[in-house]
């Protein structure tokens, strides 16, 4: 154990390292696709991967949400996160993010800790986690992920309206730029949504479950998006449901169950056993012995 | 009335008080957390009395201080317990803030008691004495201290919303999304949970605690169903504000005078003023107004009864055997459709006019327009019957209620679709004959 943790520490300070100049070619890297996938064994995690996750768990109330997470995203790929309700999906994007706290694990977005690169990351939240109430209109939910960019105390400007219409019409929404938000059908909701993560220009996209409660016009503009952001070097996180479409849609996958049940390219990975082995219902070890620590720590 | 410089004064007072609560009250109704703003000016009773107690004055800086830290740990102890488990945050909430007000008034009444830190004058608060404590400013002479003290308020309160106006308004509209932007959703909330806390001690002493409530909630809320810009609320919201207060005073002079009593208070008056505010807002606004909503829906139903009569006649023809041949008297009419009186005359009256039905002895016919107009609405419902069963394998007798519902909503290219989707049927679940959707369709069906 011990060893194992030093070894984590020199491996964390090499990639540390190793960012100064990756940072500095950031651009032409990303762009171009160069950077080649690593698949990780055990502990090695390849340097400068879009997500890096090495180690995570996460505990609600001392209960296990997700458990030893270790993932590495390839870059500019179209990753599908996959598993049954209550699998951790979302606490999983959460957790990267620092929305919910981790009980432990490490999170490097090409190769820093996320605190510093929140300009690379875009997020699409759960069209459920906001009040489409609020007194705004389609333009100034999108132009909210300019927000981080603007910088404190300075008001939205002509500019930033623009490239947030601009963000509008690549979702096909422009007409609707006026339109207060509650007034906008399920699927016209999310493309907002995914108007304003386009307008961040992040890097990497986590979104979590945009394909819920849309129309099929939306889910194949939604679709042709991911493919658009993939093609010009993005790398895309998506929490999804309908295993139809999975292979269809997905490059890559990571099968969840609190804790991975198998990443890997799609072709590779979803096979009946290891869907079996995500939905099954039937406990591993493992997850046993965290249900048994769970229900220790609620006993206590 | 007579109006003289002490009125003057107390609306002066009133205004900057309901301004004040007003603007940050707005951020509280559009969190859904009005209750807070119930909550924090409650709790912050301890920290004024602890602020007394050590200084021993009634200094307003101590004062502030005192009422913005208890006004945090208001709302920091909240969610803490909430997040507890098995707490929710209202029932938090009203563990949290009773507790502190009690805690309060004890403090008050065994350490404070001779001093006049009185419990009804923070519930109450004392407009009307408010000219009387004047401090000399140097360039505006005898100027009441209470005035001087909200005016500073509000200029904190304004330049707070201005400064962070796009960082409330995402924090308060997505906080994950803010958080993960690098602006901070928690510190917003704690920001502006401290400027709640000092506004309501500001105005506390003016107007008391009920009304800083009144005035955190009411217009903001009364403002959210006028429009829908963040932008135009907030500006509305301060428009009514300032109605409160003038209306308020205007009213506690002039209204009871008139049924000859003597004057009554102003605070109690401006809360009532708010409440019809609120009331004619909740009743009349363009859009999220009870009446434009309940003349949507008259509006929504004369349609459906329209739409049911044309069936309705429809379907007669066909068991009548020919067109022309039967119709129907009002009284049927209406029984039949199950409406009130009203909608049913309106629909027939509008029937009429449109040339789609015609009276004739006494019994209402379709017209030839309406006949295609009752072909289209027969020829959804049975095709939407066919596809219940079909495709979602409802039973034949269950699928009649859907049908109805969904045949007032369906296009005729929503019907070409389903009379694809179907297999184009001629017959309906029941054997009903399935009415073409045009004259090619009826030369390949016969």
């Amino acid at each position: 154990m011990n060893e194992r943790d030093a070894h984590n520490k020199a491996e964390a300070g090499t990639a540390a390292d190793g960012q100064g100049a990756a940072g500095s070619s950031r651009g032409g890297q990303l762009t171009s696709g160069m950077v080649k996938p690593t698949v990780a064994t055990g502990d090695e995690h390849p340097r400068n991967a879009p997500l890096s996750i090495h180690d995570m768990t996460v505990a609600y109330h001392r209960k296990p949400v997700l458990w030893d997470v270790d993932f590495d995203a390839p870059q500019g790929k179209l990753i599908g996160i996959i598993g049954p309700n209550g699998a951790g999906k979302s606490t999983l994007i959460k957790a990267v993010l620092d929305l919910v706290p981790k009980a432990s694990g490490r999170v490097l977005i090409y190769g820093k800790p996320y605190r510093k690169q929140r300009g690379l990351v875009g997020y699409v939240p759960q069209r459920e986690s906001v009040d489409w109430d609020f007194p705004v209109n389609a333009l100034d939910v999108v132009a909210m992920g300019l927000y981080g960019r603007i910088g404190w105390c300075r008001p939205v400007g002509r500019g930033h309206k623009r490239a947030a219409l601009e963000a509008l019409d690549r979702v096909g929404m422009a007409d609707y730029a006026g339109r207060q938000i509650s007034q906008l059908s399920g699927g016209q909701q999310q493309r907002v949504f995914l108007a304003r993560a386009l307008v961040q220009d992040a890097q990497l996209y986590f979104m979590d479950e945009p394909f819920a409660g849309v129309d099929a016009a939306t889910e194949q503009a939604i679709v042709v998006l991911l493919q658009e952001l993939r093609s010009v070097g993005k790398t895309v996180l998506v929490v999804h449901h309908d295993l139809q479409t999975v292979a269809e849609y997905f490059d890559h996958l990571l099968l969840l169950n609190m804790r991975i049940v198998a990443t890997g390219p799609t072709s590779e990975v979803f096979t009946r056993e290891n869907l079996h082995k995500t939905y099954g219902g039937r406990l591993t070890l493992l997850d046993e012995a965290a249900q048994a620590i769970a229900s220790k720590g609620v006993g206590r | 009335m007579s109006w003289t410089m002490i009125d003057t004064w107390i609306v002066v007072a009133g205004v900057l008080s309901a301004v004040s609560c007003a603007l940050v009250g707005n951020y509280l109704v559009l969190r859904r957390m009005s209750m807070m703003g119930d909550a924090i000016s409650h709790a912050v009773l301890p920290g004024l009395a602890v602020a007394f107690l050590l200084t021993n004055s009634r200094g307003s800086a101590a004062m502030f201080v005192g009422a913005a830290v208890v006004g945090v740990l208001t709302a920091v102890l909240t969610q803490w317990i909430h997040g507890l488990g098995r707490v929710d945050s209202s029932a938090s909430m009203g563990v949290v803030f009773t507790v502190l007000f009690a805690l309060g008034l004890i403090l008050i009444v065994r350490g404070a008691d001779s001093v006049d830190l009185d419990p009804g004058c923070v519930l109450y608060g004392a407009i009307e004495l408010v000219p009387l404590d004047t401090v000399d400013l140097w360039v505006a002479g005898e100027v009441p201290r209470a005035v001087v003290t909200l005016a500073g308020m509000f200029v904190v309160d304004t330049l707070f919303v201005m400064f962070f106006y796009k960082e409330l308004k995402i924090s308060a509209f997505d906080g994950q999304l803010a958080t993960t932007l690098g602006i901070n959703a928690k510190v917003m909330h704690y920001g502006l949970m401290t400027l709640v806390a000092a506004t309501s001690v500001a105005a506390f002493e003016s107007v008391g605690s009920i009304l800083v409530i009144a005035m955190l909630i009411v217009p903001g809320a009364a403002a959210s169903l006028l429009t829908d810009r963040l932008g135009v609320m907030v500006a509305f919201s301060l428009l009514i504000a300032v109605l409160c207060a003038v209306l308020g005073h205007v009213a506690a002079i002039t209204v009871p005078v008139w049924f000859g009593y003597p004057a009554t208070n102003t605070a109690g008056m401006m809360a009532v003023v708010a409440g019809v505010i609120f009331a004619g807002a909740a009743v009349g606004a363009p859009r999220h107004g009870a009446l434009s909503k309940a003349i949507h829906r008259a509006v929504l139903s004369v349609r459906i009864a329209q739409e049911d009569i044309l069936g309705m006649l429809y379907r007669l023809e066909e068991l009548g055997g020919g067109r022309g041949s039967s119709g129907a008297v009002a009284g049927v009419l209406r029984r039949a459709l199950g409406v009130g009186p009203i909608v049913a005359g309106l629909a027939v009256w509008r029937l009429t006019r449109t040339g789609q039905v015609q009276r004739t002895d006494g019994r209402y016919v379709l017209t030839g327009a309406g006949r295609a107009d009752a072909q289209g609405l027969v020829r959804a419902h049975r095709l939407w019957e066919t596809y219940l069963v079909k495709h979602l394998n409802l039973r034949a007798d269950h699928v009649h209620e859907p049908a109805t519902r969904l045949e007032h909503i369906t296009d005729s290219a929503m019907q070409e679709r389903l009379s694809d989707r179907t297999g184009r049927p001629r017959l309906d679940p029941q054997g009903k004959r399935i009415p073409p959707g045009s004259p090619e369709d009826d030369a390949d069906g016969r």
